[in-house]
């Protein structure tokens, strides 16, 4: 596209360049993790990057996984919960709004619309948040953590789906009406289905965000029981320094579900953070 | 939103039938899970935090104290530290998304080779956890056996101590925080450039634009509302940001590089319920009076259009 690459020796000189220093600034940091969590202890708490003398890596992840009586899958277990509920809620609930915003023309919409900019823009109040999960008796619960987390992404998704519904022609909803179906079958059995490009997206998106989370953990079900994987992570950091390469097991360990995610998903999740970049 | 898009239906006296049909089809019931939840998680605690930030709050009782919160938490040197911490890092770290995102994505829209493998590079860290990040590049960054200084080292540069010295801790942070998220703001330059009309190239190519020209005259202005997303979102990330602090250096050392976000954490640690949501109201009204102004300014040309 610019001119200077149409020429073919500055088109491979600068990929070459461009490749070297990518390749140094964006995969080292991920070598470095795989080396660390492939060495024995003594070598790996020098933190140097070289290659390991001997190969421990099946080794180090038995430990990790066994640790603290199988800490790390449980708190696999408890992020799938989480991930899982508050993705599914999240997805339903906001097609849900997002479907009646842009069918129907209401004094609402306008509320609904400021609504879902200001669930984009403003962080949560923690200590308030913590003192309403208490109030209905679900601070340090599963149940209240997947609640917050349904409500920071309603917005985003809301977002999305209300852009997505105006592709829908209104003929259908005309024609299932005329068919006798009432609101929830002409939305679950005809309007849902039809919203799946912007559902996988959103899915796929939402997952990466709530697996990643820490903050919310932290300040609403902080502790050893129920920890997500983040939260065990950074656990995992503050109380031992000395064994980095079980630590970086751990890192290696959260990060491989993502690459995977990554390279199966790359369309919807290039599509759907493109779409969310308002998104803090 | 897109409610524009609606054909209109005539909101006064309708037609009996039509009115009913649509309140059937589209019932507002199905706001209402959704409201309910976003209601008692996200309103209650939003709207009773401007009446908590003026307590001395232990979460059994409280004792209305007026502003006094607000004036400790402009007193106090580690509380207004963090304060201005957070603007440092916000600008810091957007500046350098649009600026990096920008030549990054003019670089991966162009014919260059391995441009996948380019693109997927730089875009992989916004996919992996805060955390992960922050454990990685501290190891990095230590001062005696971390990579970087080990590198500088054989140049015969003796390298600072990148989260321990108090002058540069903030600026590591945000480095890596911009190494993280370039990768979003790359992505959208490049959907930016390659909705750029193929013609206004050709256009400028029979005028004999440089390569130079090009750039400030045709991609920078049409990429526009590429940039004002990457400035919304970067910005906004920006002042929340804390979990990659809170991972590398807890505010560090002493409170040098404590932002909004990290101060109502540790406030809330030690006991100061009430402070610490003054801190939380101090950073949403922050981020109100930065970022309605700014998003009405960035998108001012669209009207026009």
């Amino acid at each position: 596209m610019t001119t200077t690459t149409h020429n073919p020796v500055r088109r491979w000189a600068g990929g070459i360049v461009a490749i070297i220093i990518v390749t140094l600034i964006f995969i080292i940091p991920f070598i470095f993790i795989f080396l660390t969590a492939s060495k024995n202890k003594t070598e790996a708490a020098e933190r140097l990057f070289t290659w390991p003398t001997e190969w421990k890596i099946v080794d180090n992840f038995i430990e990790v996984i066994e640790r603290g009586n199988y800490l790390l899958p449980r708190a696999f277990l408890n992020s799938l919960i989480l991930t899982v509920c508050a993705v599914a809620l999240i997805t339903v609930l906001s097609a849900m709004v997002g479907y009646v915003l842009q069918r129907r023309r209401s004094g609402w919409n306008k509320l609904v619309n400021f609504f879902v900019l200001a669930g984009l823009i403003i962080p949560a109040a923690v200590v308030p948040t913590i003192w309403v999960l208490q109030g209905v008796g679900l601070f340090k619960t599963m149940p209240g953590l997947i609640l917050v987390h349904v409500a920071f992404g309603l917005p985003f998704c809301v977002l999305l789906f209300t852009a997505f519904m105006t592709t829908i022609p209104r003929d259908l909803d005309e024609a299932a009406i005329i068919d006798g179906a009432g609101p929830f079958n002409l939305f679950f059995r005809v309007i849902f289905p039809l919203l799946r490009p912007v559902t996988v997206t959103i899915v796929v998106v939402q997952s990466v965000f709530v697996f990643n989370n820490f903050d919310f953990a932290l300040y609403f079900l902080p502790g050893d029981e129920n920890a997500t994987v983040q939260l065990t992570l950074y656990n995992y950091q503050a109380q031992s320094v000395s064994a980095w390469n079980l630590l970086f097991m751990c890192v290696l360990v959260i990060t491989i579900p993502l690459l995977i995610m990554y390279i199966i998903f790359n369309r919807q999740i290039v599509a759907g953070m493109t779409a969310g970049a308002v998104k803090g | 939103m897109t409610t524009q898009l609606v054909t209109a239906e005539p909101d006064l006296a309708p037609p009996a039938k039509k009115q009913r049909r649509m309140k059937s089809s589209y019932p507002y019931i199905f706001y209402l899970p959704a409201g309910v939840i976003y209601a008692i998680f996200f309103l209650v605690p939003t709207l009773t935090s401007l009446y908590f930030s003026l307590t001395r709050w232990t979460l059994f009782d409280q004792q209305f104290i007026g502003f006094d919160n607000f004036v400790q938490f402009f007193k106090e040197p580690a509380l207004v530290r963090g304060f201005i911490n957070t603007f440092l890092y916000a600008f810091i770290t957007s500046g350098a998304k649009v600026v990096l995102g920008l030549l990054f994505g003019v670089l991966l829209s162009s014919q260059i080779i391995a441009r996948g493998y380019l693109r997927s590079a730089i875009f992989f860290p916004v996919m992996v956890s805060v955390i992960g990040i922050g454990i990685t590049w501290k190891a990095l960054m230590d001062p005696t056996d971390g990579l970087i200084n080990q590198v500088l080292s054989v140049f015969g540069i003796d390298g600072p101590g990148w989260l321990t010295n108090p002058a540069l801790a903030l600026f590591s942070v945000a480095m890596v925080d911009i190494w993280a998220g370039v990768g979003l703001a790359t992505l959208i330059y490049i959907a930016g450039i390659t909705s750029i009309p193929q013609d206004t190239y050709e256009a400028a190519a029979v005028d004999g634009v440089n390569a130079w020209q090009k750039f400030w005259k045709i991609i920078v202005p049409l990429v526009r509302p590429a940039t004002a997303s990457v400035v919304l979102f970067s910005l906004i990330g920006g002042l929340r940001t804390f979990d990659l602090i809170w991972t590398m250096t807890k505010g560090g050392p002493g409170f040098t590089s404590d932002v909004l976000s990290s101060v109502i954490y540790k406030q809330y640690q030690a006991g100061f319920f009430g402070l610490s949501t003054a801190g939380s109201v101090v950073l949403i009204v922050v981020i109100f009076v930065l970022v309605t102004p700014l998003t009405a300014w960035l998108n001012r040309g669209d009207k026009d259009r």
